[in-house]
């Protein structure tokens, strides 16, 4: 297999031409950076790094602005709705690779990859007609009553429930990632040898020992990696979560409040930007959105990439 | 309780409680699907399709507009996407398989994949919206296109590396150079998984609502011109289901509708080819 072939001029230029389209990929990511990095600079010249990165102002009249408000609702929404996710998804895995009968194996993995293909705009449009009603008519007051009196997690729930909050959206952004964290955790517990679990069973273990001292143990690296992907794509998500999270600059500590994401920010303002500095400034905001997320999706890709050479030997 | 019981309770709890997931996965799924059903088939009609949309507020009109507009995005980053994307796999499946550079390009594609698509609209905007003055519909194509890119490379790249070195072998062995092996030979033998990835990135696009909002933007009139801004379903629908008209939330009703029916269809589809090829 030569890298390119000398022989043949035709072997040659086809040779090129797909090696051309595949370093398509690394020019992309270089070319994003260099985009992202050279139209932020004006915001990162005025604003500074960590400047940038603690302030909670976010003023396009007084041009101030400061991230800490979006980065504090994308990592909100995030950690909720991984917190709801990964139990039902890690649930959805042990179901269907140990206790669902075999005619139930195919239509739910099927429910799920369908569930993963329903486009993020449709999630957020749902959410908004339908999800959101319900959270402020029923869920919120009935959290709100069960909660009431207790320190600490009654400020969780503080304010009027309107339905347009962190709460809904971490909701809305668990539905959608739990198909992602559940089919690659079935992957990962369908790799567990059939002899070593055997010989759990064999020495009297229960189905759910096997799975909590045998299988988990096993595919822990597998569903590990699946989880920080889960983790990387939801940082990003912006239509499941613009219609319900209003655009609200603000830390609250209430779930119950509207608050703003990087993406959903960008979303809403982006278009509209009327000046250099905040236009900048939302570009530096999808640079630090760009980096975070690229970063969690290398680590998940190295937990993944470890967990197949494992399997693998 | 002795403690063959308590072994036995607790493993029925946490299978009971995995079993109680499974079906609430399927529960939101049947939720969301049926929502979009209900009320999607109750706004559906013809002139939804037939017709430009009439004035705000006013009841009528459809989303020509918008689905023509919708095609014409997604046809464009499709032309764009697919032969860089089938060509990309090619490369690190054949002439640099097994080496370091195919190897970080497809972990490189790999987190492409799932890389912010909000951030790949800001890049467009600043290299093909900005320098041109307006919104386009070119720079709403190139978008998606670089979206599409790496899921069509990376499929790619794994069914051309199922299909058996034998093969090859015993087509080098008739005397044709690589490029000929390469096209009558191991593109024949993984066409069908070719063709899967290709329409699961089309799905994938279809689907795409925040890398158009500040590329090809929005237009309530219907246009054919790639160089103005133009309307697509995605977007039409994120405007109307904000908007404050009953009217117009039917009419993004029957838009989530059509489209979900479209991605799902292909998503479908692109499972019994793998399917039926490959089992």
């Amino acid at each position: 297999m030569a890298f390119i072939s000398k022989k043949n001029p035709v072997d040659l230029i086809f040779s090129s031409i797909t090696a051309i389209a595949s370093f398509s990929v690394i020019i992309i990511i270089i070319g994003i950076l260099y985009v992202l990095v050279s139209e932020s600079s004006l915001a990162t010249g005025r604003f500074g790094i960590i400047k940038f990165l603690a302030s909670t102002d976010w003023n396009p009249v007084t041009e101030s602005f400061g991230a800490l408000t979006n980065i504090y609702g994308t990592i909100v929404t995030t950690f909720l709705s991984l917190l709801i996710a990964i139990p039902v998804a890690i649930g959805i895995a042990i179901f269907v690779t140990e206790v669902s009968p075999n005619f139930l194996k195919t239509p739910i993995g099927i429910a799920i990859e369908l569930l993963a293909a329903i486009p993020s705009i449709i999630y957020g449009m749902w959410g908004l007609f339908t999800l959101s009603p319900i959270m402020a008519n029923y869920v919120e007051p009935f959290l709100q009553k069960i909660t009431a009196g207790i320190p600490l997690v009654s400020i969780l729930f503080q304010g009027t429930p309107m339905g347009i909050d962190i709460l809904t959206a971490s909701i809305i952004l668990s539905i959608m990632i739990i198909p992602f964290t559940a089919s690659i955790s079935r992957d990962s517990f369908n790799l567990t040898p059939a002899v070593v679990k055997e010989s759990a069973y064999a020495l009297g273990a229960t189905k759910w020992e096997v799975v909590k001292n045998v299988v988990i143990p096993y595919s822990k690296l597998g569903v590990f990696g699946g989880i920080v992907l889960s983790l990387g794509r939801a940082l990003g998500e912006t239509m499941a979560v613009a219609f319900v999270l209003g655009n609200n600059h603000r830390i609250t500590t209430s779930l119950l409040d509207a608050a703003a994401t990087i993406t959903v920010t960008l979303a809403n303002e982006f278009a509209e930007a009327d000046n250099d500095v905040y236009l900048s400034a939302l570009f530096y905001l999808a640079l630090v959105l760009f980096v975070m997320s690229f970063i969690t999706l290398a680590i998940a890709k190295f937990f993944l990439l470890k967990a197949e050479r494992k399997y693998s030997r | 309780m002795t403690r063959e019981q308590i072994r036995k309770t607790e493993g029925f709890i946490a299978l009971a409680l995995s079993t109680f997931a499974a079906f609430l996965g399927l529960f939101w799924l049947v939720f969301i699907l049926g929502d979009v059903l209900v009320h999607g088939l109750k706004a559906l009609n013809l002139s939804l399709f037939l017709n430009d949309p009439s004035p705000p507020g006013t009841e009528g009109g459809g989303l020509r507009n918008a689905f023509v507009g919708q095609l014409m995005i997604t046809i464009v980053a499709t032309l764009i996407g697919v032969p860089i994307g089938v060509l990309g796999g090619t490369f690190l499946a054949e002439y640099a398989r097994g080496r370091k550079i195919a190897r970080l390009i497809s972990v490189l594609s790999d987190i492409m994949v799932s890389v912010p698509s909000i951030v790949i609209g800001t890049f467009i905007y600043a290299i093909l919206v900005r320098p041109i003055g307006h919104f386009n519909g070119w720079a709403g194509a190139v978008a998606l296109a670089i979206i599409m890119i790496p899921v069509v490379l990376r499929t790619t790249e794994n069914m051309l590396s199922l299909v058996p070195w034998t093969l090859r072998e015993a087509a080098f062995a008739l005397g044709a150079p690589y490029y000929k092996v390469i096209t009558q030979v191991v593109y024949r033998g993984a066409a069908a998984g070719i063709l899967t990835g290709i329409l699961l990135s089309i799905a994938r696009v279809a689907g795409e609502t925040a890398p158009l909002l500040f590329t090809s933007f929005n237009n309530s009139f219907f246009s054919l011109d790639m160089k103005q801004p133009i309307s697509s379903l995605t977007v039409t629908i994120f405007q109307y289901a904000m908007g404050p008209y009953d009217s117009w939330h039917e009419q993004a009703w029957a838009a989530a509708f059509v489209i979900t029916i479209f991605i799902l269809i292909l998503t479908i589809t692109g499972r019994l080819i793998i399917k039926w090829r490959y089992r």
